[in-house]
């Protein structure tokens, strides 16, 4: 199981690398995938196999996609190449720093660490568990219910976006 | 006999007692036994694609009128062998401008996302890989690594009508996973679970296909829509944009992604069976041998006549239109697969645990279908009254 983890910790992080060192900017969109499916691979080491395929389907099918069309759609040259730093890197560097910082001293003082995972009941159907947590008001249906809202609001704000330039459009006509 | 009845189990046993005989660690045996399965499995797999592709090309035949292969062996059974020859002796092009790694890279990746999808197939009980808690969830991320090889091919390959073929079937595919998806959500509703084996363990009364009708044919549209097959065939439309994503394809690397294609169509049909047709049953005849061998032999007689059913789809009806294409996901067939969702919880509710609940969940799937078809009809009536109107105040216009 080490081993296992050591190799999906070093492709996800090596292909994260990838991500902001390549040069042509599709490049780093398949890196990202990449570490998109090395993070889905340590969730189903740890025995979340749900949330290692919700990964898959909403980051890999929906949202990797996404990034790449909106290349694909905005780029004049197909294969152009940039160079990956701007202007702004020294903020960003310092930014990252302090984050890093951050979490570092938080982590530092969490015992958490060396504790195993408790193991898992012969017979319990982690799925099962996580669905009835996820609608009992006692566990997570409220953070559920907020997320669905806040998700729902986006929704209708997208619609509204484009409702409104297509009304423009058609004023303009 | 002990054979007969388990037989997986009984081969993984003597494997893993002649292996660890010698020495072996356990661990190590263990891998290596379920690497020569998944090697087995995988060979399995594409033995059976070169005779797909006999029947692809014979059915084809019969539904255009013609004879199909018929030189090479009794009913031209090794013309598929005769095909992949000619696939692997043609020059292997590099297209210039490419992306050399992701070019090679797509072919694979298509072949991969219908391989995955066996992993799971529950060919008959004690015969299948792993029996995965999340089933139908692996079988939507393994449709988006199919997704994903398609946008390789099309960009990777340097070429307009490729990359345009790529945007198709991306917004294609990317649409119609939302009705598949809501349709193995009914599925999940009905069974209470998510994995294969216990899907088909559900319908060991009555088959699913009764329960949510509906829900068959959402699902059965959406899977042809996700494999690319006409009338959904819009990201290689022949007559449009030369092949759509594997234009620059050549021999073998285009030879993997027709077979993908195929296989492809096969495992749909596979699950077709498994989720709404009872899997490895059939009227009780799976009793008939008490090994399920023979369970497996119906499951895959089961999943060649839905792919027939695919391909009488494919070679009975046109291609449609892009705008077409996207409006019928988005404005008829989404919005129906989530009112049969919740049609279906409601009345699984309703009627829990009593004896109503086959007929219930029947009638209010055939309800709901007539409701859609007057609807439909109502909306079409109007439509054609409001372009009626416009056109006689257009000549009204005119005679003035």
């Amino acid at each position: 199981m080490k081993i296992l983890f050591l190799i999906f910790a070093a492709i996800t992080l090596g292909s994260a690398f990838m991500v902001v060192t390549t040069k042509k900017m599709i490049h780093a969109a398949f890196w990202l995938i990449t570490t998109l499916f090395g993070v889905a691979a340590l969730y189903a080491l740890l025995n979340a196999g749900f949330m290692a395929m919700v990964q898959i389907v909403v980051y890999v099918g929906a949202i990797a996609i996404l990034f790449i069309f909106a290349i694909m759609l905005t780029r004049k040259e197909m294969l152009d190449s940039a160079a990956p730093l701007n202007k702004n890197w020294g903020i960003a560097a310092l930014f990252s720093l302090l984050s890093f910082a951050g979490l570092y001293t938080l982590l530092r003082n969490w015992t958490g660490f060396s504790n195993e995972a408790p193991e898992l009941a012969a017979g319990v159907d982690t799925i099962t568990e996580l669905g009835t947590a996820l609608v009992t008001p006692d566990a997570y249906l409220l953070p559920f219910e907020v997320a669905s809202v806040l998700l729902l609001a986006a929704l209708i704000g997208a619609v509204y976006v484009a409702n409104d330039a297509k009304n423009q459009q058609e004023a303009e006509k | 006999m002990e054979f007969w009845k388990d037989p997986i189990n009984t081969i993984f046993a003597s494997m893993m007692e002649s292996f660890t005989s010698g020495g072996m660690s356990d661990v190590l045996a263990r891998v290596l036994i379920y690497l020569i399965g998944i090697l087995l499995f995988v060979t399995f797999a594409m033995v059976l694609d070169i005779f797909l592709v006999w029947i692809e090309r014979k059915v084809v035949a019969r539904f255009q009128d013609r004879l199909g292969p018929n030189r090479i062996g009794p009913f031209g059974i090794f013309q598929p062998f005769a095909d992949i020859v000619k696939l692997l002796i043609k020059e292997d092009i590099t297209p210039v401008g490419a992306d050399v790694v992701m070019f090679n890279l797509a072919p694979i990746f298509s072949m991969m996302s219908v391989l995955l999808l066996w992993a799971i197939m529950p060919f008959a009980p004690n015969m299948f890989g792993v029996d995965l808690n999340v089933g139908m969830l692996y079988l939507v991320a393994a449709g988006s690594i199919g997704t994903l090889s398609v946008i390789m091919a099309g960009w990777a390959s340097n070429n307009k009508y490729a990359l345009l073929g790529a945007f198709r079937t991306v917004a294609q595919m990317v649409s119609y996973e939302i009705p598949m998806v809501a349709a193995l959500l009914v599925v999940t509703l009905l069974a209470g679970t998510m994995g294969a084996v216990g899907i088909v363990g559900a319908q060991e009364g009555v088959s699913f296909f009764w329960l949510s009708p509906l829900a068959f044919l959402i699902f059965l549209i959406s899977a042809i829509a996700e494999l690319g097959r006409s009338p959904f065939d819009l990201n290689e439309a022949e007559s449009e944009i030369v092949a759509g994503f594997h234009t620059e394809y050549t021999g073998m690397k285009f030879g993997l992604f027709y077979a993908g294609e195929l296989l492809h169509s096969f495992t749909f049909g596979g699950f077709i069976a498994l989720l709404f047709f009872g899997g490895h049953r059939l009227f009780g005849l799976e009793n008939l041998f008490p090994t399920p061998i023979w369970g497996a032999l119906i499951f895959i007689g089961k999943a060649i006549f839905f792919y027939w059913v695919i391909m009488w789809i494919k070679y009975t009806v046109p291609r449609i239109r892009v705008d077409h294409m996207l409006a019928f996901n988005w404005k008829f067939l989404t919005p129906l697969a989530f009112i049969l969702l919740m049609v279906t919880a409601l009345v699984g509710r309703l009627f829990l645990e009593s004896a109503w609940l086959v007929p219930a969940l029947f009638i209010s799937n055939i309800l709901l279908a007539w409701l859609t078809v007057e609807y439909l009809k109502s909306h079409a009536r109007k439509e054609r009254e409001k372009e009626e109107a416009s056109k006689q105040s257009a000549t009204l216009a005119e005679q003035h």
